[in-house]
């Protein structure tokens, strides 16, 4: 290629001189064609921006074509929903859907929280304390997106060995906390974003 | 392409067309290609593709003249619409969704025939590399088309296999949600399937046309694997193979009509019966048979990462595969070990689809119940251990074995020409 001949410095006296050039080339490429166009780093230049140019533009073209594919604007304001807990009784489980996903709100017994902090000195995948998956003081309110961390089938309660979920989908178990313990999943099963706005009700997202 | 033919134009008009567009000229070149004589049977499956791409695509545009995408509706305007509304619905889709099945199985012969005949091999490695791009496109094609009718499997199927993507670091996540349009499978992803799922076909018809046109400038391989030597090796494309290819074309409509008429929902799941429903997942989740072989590697893997790198990889070995195979002879037949590894490589590959259809816990053999050796993670009498094994013979057979017995394995004399294949094997073995 061209553009590898000329070095920055020798671009940019090329450039001043094919400027200064430029009428006489003009003059006599009539009577001497080809001349005209045979500087080479002048060439070289022009090459450079006429391809960066093309190259600027494709991109920006591209870039639109490309991100209409994401979220729109009515997909995300979908994004936050509130809860009454107190449609959920102690040892019941709730399925919502949020953001067009399942979203578990899991009212957790005594012995379920116990299981559960027990684990946390487990040997875990993927660490974390039961503490930090739920707010304080709130510790019998589980809520998490019900979708398996491996390929996104919403895992069921009540099966597994570990008193939690199980993913009918390759196996993977996860415990009281939804943290997982087995299969191929390689994360706990994420809590979503939520605050509670006084003691029965919660805001997700 | 090389000019094969005796073609005059003979009408005022092909005198005017010839010098302007040879498209008549095209055409007759074609036709009188000069093709092996001895081409056998496992060679009218490059014709039966061609028939089931025009199938799909022909009964593709009248399905999209019914089917309505959006979440709400895809599932009625098929399951009512078109199987129970529309005139002859049934019919059309019945050919559309067993016509996905009855291509793959074409395709997955037409691969194994240039596996055992060394079809890749030089000069043919391009024409192989561009089969590859389309059996590819053809997976994205039936994977999106699949999705289209919103039951039960088309939703979960989506949402797993878009997932996969999620397992690359960095860029997995963007990338799913790019091809989501959303937090999840939802309506953005139908539409943008059907989009693609109707483009598609018509990508694959453009490379079917580069992959035809590299088939005919070092023209067709045979099952000697013995390039032609003289036109005494060769007939006219037609008539001998436009009636061969038009015989077997008849007996795979047989087979096809088979199944449409009598067994039309025999290659389908019952789930894909119920509408989608995004808060729960069916109890066994199988993607269509054609994808199983790759399922099951996926499965084999306790690693979600590797898991799907060892699928992708499986894909990239027949990529590869000019490049692994060092032996100088074309065709099996002259391979007498080669022949064997590859027949139990065919069989692997159906076990590895028949263990994607199994869960990964169960018992290859219930008779013996658990072993009780439980390796890494599983038992030893499971699928996912059979998975394993198969696995690691498939990767096994393009990395080790097909290189090595390639430069060791002596072959059998192989003959002089097509046509005299017999003396000359005598010949040298007399040498
Ligand atoms: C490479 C060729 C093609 C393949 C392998 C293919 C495959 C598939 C598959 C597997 C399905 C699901 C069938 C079911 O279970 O109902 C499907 C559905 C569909 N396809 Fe295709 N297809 C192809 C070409 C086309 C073309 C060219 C169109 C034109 C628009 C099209 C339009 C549709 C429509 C509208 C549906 C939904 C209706 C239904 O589910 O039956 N397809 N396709
Ligand atoms: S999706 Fe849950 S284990 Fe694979």
């Amino acid at each position: 290629m061209g553009a590898s001949r000329a070095s920055p410095v020798s671009l940019k006296a090329g450039r001043i001189e094919g400027e200064l050039k430029v009428a006489e080339s003009l003059a006599d490429s009539a009577s001497n064609p080809g001349h005209a166009g045979d500087d080479p780093s002048r060439r070289d230049f022009i090459h450079i921006v006429a391809a960066a140019a093309a190259v600027g533009g494709a991109a920006a073209v591209a870039w639109p074509l490309i991100d209409q594919m994401n979220p729109a604007a009515d997909t995300l304001a979908l994004a936050s929903v509130e809860f009454d807990l107190s449609k959920v009784e102690l040892g019941q489980e709730v399925t919502i859907a949020w953001r067009k996903q399942p979203l578990f709100i899991r009212h957790r017994t005594p012995k379920e929280i116990a299981e559960a902090v027990a684990g946390d000195h487990a040997d875990l995948k993927d660490p974390q304390t039961d503490a930090e998956r739920v707010k304080a003081g709130h510790a019998e309110w589980l809520i998490l997106l019900g979708s398996c961390t491996h390929l996104g089938c919403v895992p069921l309660f009540g099966q597994g060995e570990y008193g939690g979920w199980f993913c009918p989908c390759h196996g993977s178990v996860y415990d009281t906390s939804g943290r997982i313990r087995k299969g191929p999943a390689p994360l706990n099963l994420a809590v979503p974003e939520y605050a509670f706005l006084n003691d029965k009700t919660v805001k997700i997202g | 392409m090389t000019a094969h033919t005796t073609y005059e134009p003979k009408t005022a008009i092909e005198r005017w067309l010839d010098t302007r567009l040879p498209i008549v000229r095209l055409g007759a070149e074609v036709l009188e290609f000069p093709t092996p004589k001895n081409l056998n049977y496992w060679w009218t499956f490059g014709g039966i593709l061609s028939f089931c791409l025009a199938t799909q695509i022909v009964t593709g545009i009248v399905l999209a003249m019914h089917y309505q995408a959006g979440g709400a509706s895809a599932f009625l305007s098929v399951e009512q619409g078109i199987m129970r509304d529309v005139n002859y619905g049934w019919l059309i889709r019945g050919i559309h969704a067993n016509g996905a099945s009855m291509f793959f199985i074409a395709v997955y012969i037409h691969m194994f025939r240039g596996m055992y005949y060394g079809s890749y091999k030089a000069p043919r490695e391009l024409l192989w590399l561009l089969g590859c791009v389309i059996y590819l496109l053809m997976m994205a094609t039936a994977f999106m088309g699949y999705v289209l009718p919103w039951g039960q499997m088309s939703f979960w199927g989506a949402k797993v296999i878009t997932n996969l993507l999620g397992a690359f670091p960095i860029i997995g996540k963007p990338i799913t949600t790019l091809l989501w349009g959303g937090f999840a499978v939802d309506d953005p992803t139908l539409n943008r399937f059907f989009s693609l799922h109707y483009l598609l076909p018509f990508l694959i018809a453009a490379v079917v046309a580069l992959h035809i046109w590299a088939l005919h400038v070092p023209g067709n391989n045979n099952p000697t694997g013995v390039e032609v030597k003289s036109k005494a090796d060769t007939v006219p494309f037609h008539p001998y193979y436009t009636v061969k290819d038009g015989f077997a074309i008849g007996v795979f409509l047989i087979l096809f009509a088979v199944f449409i008429f009598y067994e039309p929902d025999a290659l389908g799941h019952a789930d894909n019966f119920i509408a989608a429903n995004p808060l729960v997942t069916p109890a066994h989740i199988v993607p269509e048979w054609y994808f199983l072989p790759f399922y099951a590697i996926l499965r084999a893997i306790p690693d979600k990462l590797s898991g799907v790198i060892a699928m992708f990889g499986a894909i990239a070995m027949l990529f590869a595969l000019p490049w692994l195979n060092t032996s100088k002879v074309k065709s099996m037949r002259y391979r007498p070990t080669s022949k064997v590894y590859f027949l139990v490589f065919v069989v692997v590959c159906l076990i590895l689809g028949w263990c994607g259809a199994q869960l990964p816990d169960d018992a290859v053999i219930p008779a013996l119940g658990k072993t009780g050796i439980n390796l890494i993670d599983s038992d030893l009498n499971s699928y996912v251990w059979l998975s394993r094994i198969a696995t690691a013979y498939y990767f096994a057979y393009f990395l080790l074995i097909t290189p090595i017995l390639g430069l060791r394995e002596t072959p059998l004399p192989v003959p002089d020409s097509i046509s005299k294949p017999v003396l000359a094997g005598e010949a040298a073995k007399k040498d």
